[in-house]
């Protein structure tokens, strides 16, 4: 019998960690196949850009792209619109933030020129999924015209800025490239 | 005492928390139990495949869940989906092959259970309902594995699945009804791929219910033993000296035997991963053609075997269906009162004949039936068939169920001249695979049905140690012996 007096610890002991050792690696070697099947497989993450004609749409029109199965709102804005979203003071913004995934700031200020493209800023495109709980809001709703979410009452304005209600964010933009063509956006 | 039970020490909750606890739900007294529920000493090692089934069980549940969540049960995308686990999901292809060879190595350890078993006759009193639940789980096992092997909707998946079904429409009258009943359609189609996916998924859970059963019984008529002899139940301390607690004693051997299973296993599902599966289950599903040559997955193969060996169609699913069902009723159809095979010279004998002749009926099933083992055949050459034509008449109007047939072949002289050779083969008695298989059907069930119960009458045993202790103390004087020899002088 290995009995031990001087508190080192017995061949026991040391089989005893040794062998609970092996079986935890054992374990884990076979629960981590069971949570990486459970991620996006190689097939949906390579699907990861979409690209959408833009020339037929008129001022005041928005058409939704379907990108990695979310709607991508892209809205031809009116000057009038334009001008509206222009005038927010900043302190009025609950997100500050311009949550636009093509600039290398990532903390720039939500004005409406870090998140608008195109000739005066006249296109906003942004993902059409309420930063609160996931819906999709409804344009020209709301308090700020811009967009309204039907769940839980959460008001965008035409920047797709977050002004009213329990949404934390600003409704992000996608990586997005408008193509030489004239008439396609690549998003993403 | 009751039966077979076997006394253990009560569990006395300690602490303030357990005494809490099992005012209310006695789930530390179950604990306590199941650690330390005394287990005959003298277990070999034919005894670890418990525990290997419990954990095969286990992986095949989780890594079945998993592939659920990929797999599409619809005819126009199983296929597809299969190879998208393959190719696309993350680890998908381990998923797969850990689940595909699970089943195989599942079945290899419920075969090495049941054989032990039969070996050291632990279907015996009082261990019967035990036995059965065992046989109940090995059938549901059976359903579940043949409905898996629909799911990816290859080529055998799908014809498997027809000869499966088809096996009902033999019952008389009703058959074809039942077979359309089965099937929700008048195919194989989606309706029944489908359904198969549904109770692919739940049966598995059946059988972890009547595993609990199976453990519920084992625990209270406690384990047989390779000496056969029961542990003396008159009190707490005479079963001590009988058995020891499972844990640690058992738990530590039976993760020594998984640990070894998994290895073999672990060189299956990454360096021969199709080894045990068809190459035409590759191919989709369709019902058009037949595979060549379709045969079940091979754990199926000694009852396909027996199916086959019968011509007529009724009596070959009733055969096929009585192998396995003459189990249930195995504890009294031996009518030995000696559970062990260690001690019965002649049965040893005889079980081993019955473990060659189920691997032989596996090598029929995996065979054409038609094959020639032997042939005893004579063989008339001609080159004026008219000849010929008058030979084969000669030998069919003396004997019309004679076997006989001409043959055509292409010869060349030495000097270049090419002839037509007609040659009348006369197959006096042929001695096929299927013959082969016919011959192990009747020893599988004279097994049964003639051999255990004669024997358990006439059979002579030699004398059985006193105990398990005995039998315990014996062995090791033995190794102990056998570790040392030359250290003691002959005498």
């Amino acid at each position: 019998m290995a009995e031990s007096t001087s508190g080192e610890g017995t061949r026991r002991d040391f089989l005893y960690i040794a062998t609970g050792a092996a079986g935890v690696v054992a374990a884990g070697t076979f629960v981590a196949p069971q949570v990486a099947h459970m991620w996006a497989s190689w097939d949906v993450q390579a699907r990861s850009s979409v690209k959408v004609k833009y020339n037929e749409v008129e001022p005041g029109q928005q058409i939704v792209a379907d990108w990695l199965g979310k709607p991508v709102f892209i809205r031809r804005r009116t000057a009038e619109e334009v001008k509206t979203a222009r005038s927010v003071d900043l302190a009025d913004l609950p997100d500050p933030v311009a949550r636009n995934a093509n600039l290398s700031d990532e903390s720039a200020p939500a004005t409406d020129e870090q998140r608008s493209f195109g000739k005066d800023g006249e296109w906003l495109i942004a993902i059409g999924v309420c930063t609160h709980l996931g819906c999709v809001p409804i344009m020209n709703k709301g308090d700020y015209h811009g967009w309204y979410c039907p769940c839980h009452g959460s008001h965008y304005d035409l920047s797709g800025r977050i002004r009213k209600g329990p949404a934390p964010e600003n409704l992000p933009i996608p990586k997005l490239a408008f193509l030489e063509d004239g008439e396609t956006i690549k998003i993403g | 005492m009751s039966g077979g039970h076997i006394p253990q020490e009560h569990y006395t909750p300690q602490s303030k928390a357990e005494k809490w606890l099992d005012h209310r739900l006695p789930v530390g007294g179950l604990m306590h139990h199941l650690n330390s529920f005394p287990t005959p000493k003298n277990l070999n090692w034919w005894w670890i495949f418990g525990g290997v089934l419990a954990v095969c069980l286990v992986v095949q549940i989780v890594t079945g869940i998993g592939l659920a969540m990929h797999y599409v049960a619809h005819v126009d995308h199983a296929f597809a989906s299969v190879e998208h686990i393959m190719r696309d999901v993350i680890g998908g292809w381990w998923l797969r092959y850990v689940h595909a060879n699970g089943a195989s190595f599942f079945f290899i350890a419920v075969y090495l259970h049941i054989f032990r078993g039969l070996y050291y006759g632990s279907y015996k009193a009082p261990r019967e309902i035990l036995w059965i639940v065992g046989v109940l789980i090995y059938l549901l096992m059976m359903a579940t594995a043949f409905m898996g092997y629909v799911l990816p909707w290859g080529q055998m998946s799908f014809w498997g699945a027809q000869v499966i079904t088809g096996l009902f429409s033999a019952i008389p009258g009703v058959g074809k009804t039942i077979q359309a009943w089965l099937l929700g359609g008048p195919a194989v189609d989606q309706a029944a791929l489908n359904r198969f996916f549904s109770l692919h998924y739940l049966l598995p859970f059946a059988i972890a219910g009547l595993v609990a059963v199976h453990i519920w019984a084992l625990h209270h008529v406690g384990n047989n033993n390779p000496s056969g002899v029961s542990v003396r139940n008159t009190s707490v301390d005479s079963a001590k000296k009988d058995t020891v607690p499972f844990s640690p004693y058992y738990t530590v051997k039976d993760a020594f035997g998984i640990v070894i299973f998994l290895i073999i296993f672990a060189v299956f599902v990454f360096y021969m991963p199709n080894y045990l599966g068809h190459p035409d289950n590759y191919i989709e599903a369709n019902s058009r053609v037949t595979p060549e040559h379709i045969v079940p997955e091979w754990y199926f193969l000694p009852f396909y075997a027996i199916l086959r060996s019968i011509d007529n169609k009724l009596l070959g699913v009733l055969a096929m269906f009585a192998s396995i069902g003459i189990l249930a009723v195995l504890p009294w159809l031996d009518t030995s009162r000696v559970r062990s095979g260690a001690y019965r010279p002649s049965f040893r004998w005889f079980f081993w004949i019955f473990v060659v002749a189920c691997i032989g009926l596996g090598y029929v099933g995996s065979k054409d039936p038609a094959i020639r083992l032997i042939e005893q055949s004579e063989e008339f050459k001609f080159r004026d068939p008219a000849k010929a034509d008058e030979k084969l008449k000669e030998i069919t109007t003396a004997d019309k169920s004679a076997e006989a047939a001409i043959q055509i072949s292409y010869h060349k002289e030495e000097d270049g001249e090419s002839y037509m050779e007609y040659s009348v083969k006369h197959v006096h008695m042929a001695f096929t695979m299927k013959n082969l298989g016919q011959l192990l059907m009747i020893y599988y069930f004279a097994y049964f049905l003639l051999i255990l119960p004669i024997l358990g009458v006439r059979e002579r045993a030699r004398p059985r140690p006193d105990s398990i202790d005995a039998d315990f103390q014996a062995k090791m004087a033995k190794k102990r012996k056998a570790a040392a020899p030359a250290a003691q002088p002959a005498e």
